[in-house]
C-alpha cells in the first residue's frame, strides 16, 4: 500500500527504512542544489582525499540548476538523474543518503542506494514554476564560478517527492 | 511604412516563449488530464497546468532550463536581408534572458562561463507574403533523446514506426512526458533532424491536412501511448500528447528520419507580419 508521509531532514536510518517506491513523500528542511559540473568537482576533491565544501552525512542533494532573477529565486525543477549516475557512488560512500532529480537510473545506483540504505527521490519535471513555491529561502553554498551549476543550500517546506528507489532497491521505473 | 524593430520583437518572443506555456499545448494537456483515469498521472498533469498558471503570476520560467534559444526566420519577397539584422535578433534574446533571470545554459563544450545564447539560426527564403519570426527555446532533458536512422530507400512504414515508437520509448521518464514528438522523413541526415524539429513549431493539437500522415500519425500516437510510460513516467494512458510528421524528397538510396522530442513544456512564440510596406530596423 503506498502511503503519503511528511519528513524532515536529516534523513537519518529509521526514516530511510520506511519509506518504499511509490510512496509520495512532503520533505522539509535543507536540500542541496548540484548538477554535472558540482558532481565532477565534489568526485574530485573525494579522489584527493579534500574536504567537500559542505556537509554530506545525511545530506540530500536535487539536481537541480534553479535560475534567479534580481536576486530572487525563480524556476527550479529537476534535471535527468541519470547523467549523475558515475557520481553517486563516492559520494553516497562519504555519507550522502538521497537525491532528488527525474527520470530513471542505472541497476549499479540501484545497488549503491540498497548498499548504502539510501533512497532516490523523483519530483515533478518541467514543474519548475510549481516547484518555486516550496522552497522558503536558499543561499549559495560552493562552487560560484560555476554560475547556474553553482551549489545552493536550499530551505524547503513540504516539497512534493515520490520514493524513485528505496533502500532495498525497489524502482518505480524497473518496468519501462 | 511600418517599421520592424527587431531586437524590440525577439526580446519579447523570448520571454513569451518561456513563461507563457503555448496554447495549442496547454489544450492537449488540458484535455489528457481530464480523460486520465489514473490517480498518479492524473495528479502529475492537474501540476503540470498548475505550473503554466504559476509560471504566468510569477513571470518566471516554465522550467527552469531555458534552453537554447533557437530562431527560425522566414523571410519573404520584397523584404532585404542582412547579417546585422541576425545580431539585433540575438541582442534582443539575451536582453531577454538577462533580464528575466532565464537560465545561462549555453557554454562551450568543454565548459568555462555560460552565457544566454549560442547564435544556432535558421533562416529560410520563403514564397509565402508573410515575415515571420520564432524563438524556440528547446531544453535538454528531451533534446538528448534525439534520434536519426539512415534506412534503407525499400524500407516498409511498419519498420519506420517501430523505430519511433522505439525512440520514445528510449526516451523515457527523463525525457518529460507526455511528449510532443515530432519526426522527419526524408533530406539528408541533418535535413530530417531539422524537419523533426521544425515539426514541433507546428499547431500540435491540429491534425495534419495530408490524410495519409494524419493516419499514421494518429496510429502512432496510440502505440507510443499503450507504452504506458505516461506523465512523469508513472503510468496511465499519456505519454505523448501529439506526433507531427514532415517530409522532403531524398536520395534513391536512402530514406533519412529524425526523431525530435520534445517534453510536455513545448515553448516557442511567433512574430509575423505581412510583407508589403514593412520596414526592418
Amino acid at each position: 500500500m503506498k502511503k503519503t508521509v511528511k519528513l524532515k531532514t536529516p534523513l537519518v536510518n529509521r526514516i530511510i527504512k520506511s519509506l518504499r517506491a511509490g510512496d509520495e513523500v512532503k520533505l522539509s528542511g535543507v536540500i542541496y542544489t548540484a548538477r554535472d559540473r558540482a558532481h565532477k568537482k565534489l568526485a574530485g576533491l573525494l579522489t584527493a582525499n579534500k574536504t567537500l565544501p559542505l556537509d554530506i552525512k545525511n545530506a540530500v542533494i536535487y539536481y537541480c540548476g534553479p535560475t534567479f532573477c534580481k536576486g530572487k529565486l525563480g524556476s527550479c525543477g529537476p534535471t535527468t538523474a541519470s547523467r549523475m549516475d558515475n557520481f553517486l557512488k563516492p559520494l553516497a560512500k562519504a555519507g550522502l543518503r538521497a537525491t532528488i532529480g527525474k527520470g530513471k537510473r542505472s541497476y549499479a545506483v540501484r545497488e549503491i542506494i540498497k548498499k548504502h540504505r539510501g533512497v532516490y527521490f523523483v519530483t515533478y519535471a518541467g514543474c519548475a514554476a510549481y516547484l518555486s513555491n516550496f522552497i522558503k529561502s536558499y543561499k549559495a553554498a560552493a562552487f560560484p564560478e560555476l554560475g547556474p551549476e553553482a551549489i545552493y543550500e536550499f530551505n524547503v517546506v513540504d516539497f512534493p517527492l515520490i520514493v524513485g528507489i528505496d533502500a532495498y532497491g525497489e524502482d518505480i521505473y524497473s518496468d519501462i | 511604412m511600418r517599421e520592424i524593430n527587431l531586437e524590440k520583437i525577439s526580446y519579447e518572443l523570448a520571454l513569451r516563449a518561456n513563461i507563457n506555456l503555448r496554447g495549442d499545448c496547454v489544450r492537449l494537456i488540458d484535455k489528457a488530464y481530464k480523460s486520465e483515469k489514473s490517480t498518479l498521472p492524473k495528479q502529475a498533469l492537474r501540476i503540470i497546468l498548475e505550473n503554466s498558471v504559476i509560471a504566468i503570476e510569477k513571470k518566471i520560467p516554465i522550467c527552469q532550463d531555458t534552453g537554447l534559444p533557437l530562431v527560425f526566420i522566414e523571410i519573404p519577397e520584397g523584404v532585404k536581408w542582412e547579417r546585422k539584422y541576425i545580431d539585433k535578433i540575438n541582442r534582443g534574446i539575451s536582453k531577454a534572458y538577462k533580464e528575466a533571470g532565464l537560465r545561462a545554459s549555453t557554454v562551450h563544450p568543454f565548459g568555462g562561463k555560460t552565457s544566454f545564447n549560442p547564435d544556432i539560426i535558421h533562416l529560410e527564403f520563403s514564397r509565402r507574403k508573410t515575415l515571420s519570426i520564432t524563438v524556440f527555446p528547446k531544453g535538454f532533458g528531451s533534446e538528448n533523446k534525439s534520434r536519426l536512422k539512415m534506412f534503407n530507400p525499400t524500407v516498409s512504414k511498419d519498420e519506420i514506426s517501430d523505430f519511433i515508437v522505439t525512440s520514445v520509448r528510449d526516451a523515457g521518464p527523463s525525457a518529460c512526458p507526455p511528449f510532443f514528438v515530432g519526426i522527419g522523413i526524408g533530406g539528408t541526415s541533418d535535413y530530417a533532424l531539422l524537419l523533426a524539429k521544425k515539426a514541433l513549431l507546428e499547431r500540435v493539437d491540429k491534425p495534419n491536412s495530408d490524410k495519409p500522415l494524419r493516419l499514421w500519425e494518429r496510429n502512432l500516437l496510440k502505440r507510443i501511448n499503450s507504452t504506458g510510460i505516461g506523465p512523469m513516467g508513472f503510468g496511465g494512458s499519456y505519454t505523448a500528447l501529439s506526433v507531427k510528421i514532415r517530409m522532403h524528397p531524398t536520395h534513391i538510396a536512402g530514406l533519412p528520419v529524425g526523431v525530435n522530442i520534445s517534453c510536455h513544456a513545448l515553448r516557442s512564440a511567433s512574430f509575423k507580419v505581412k510583407a508589403d510596406n514593412v520596414k526592418v530596423i
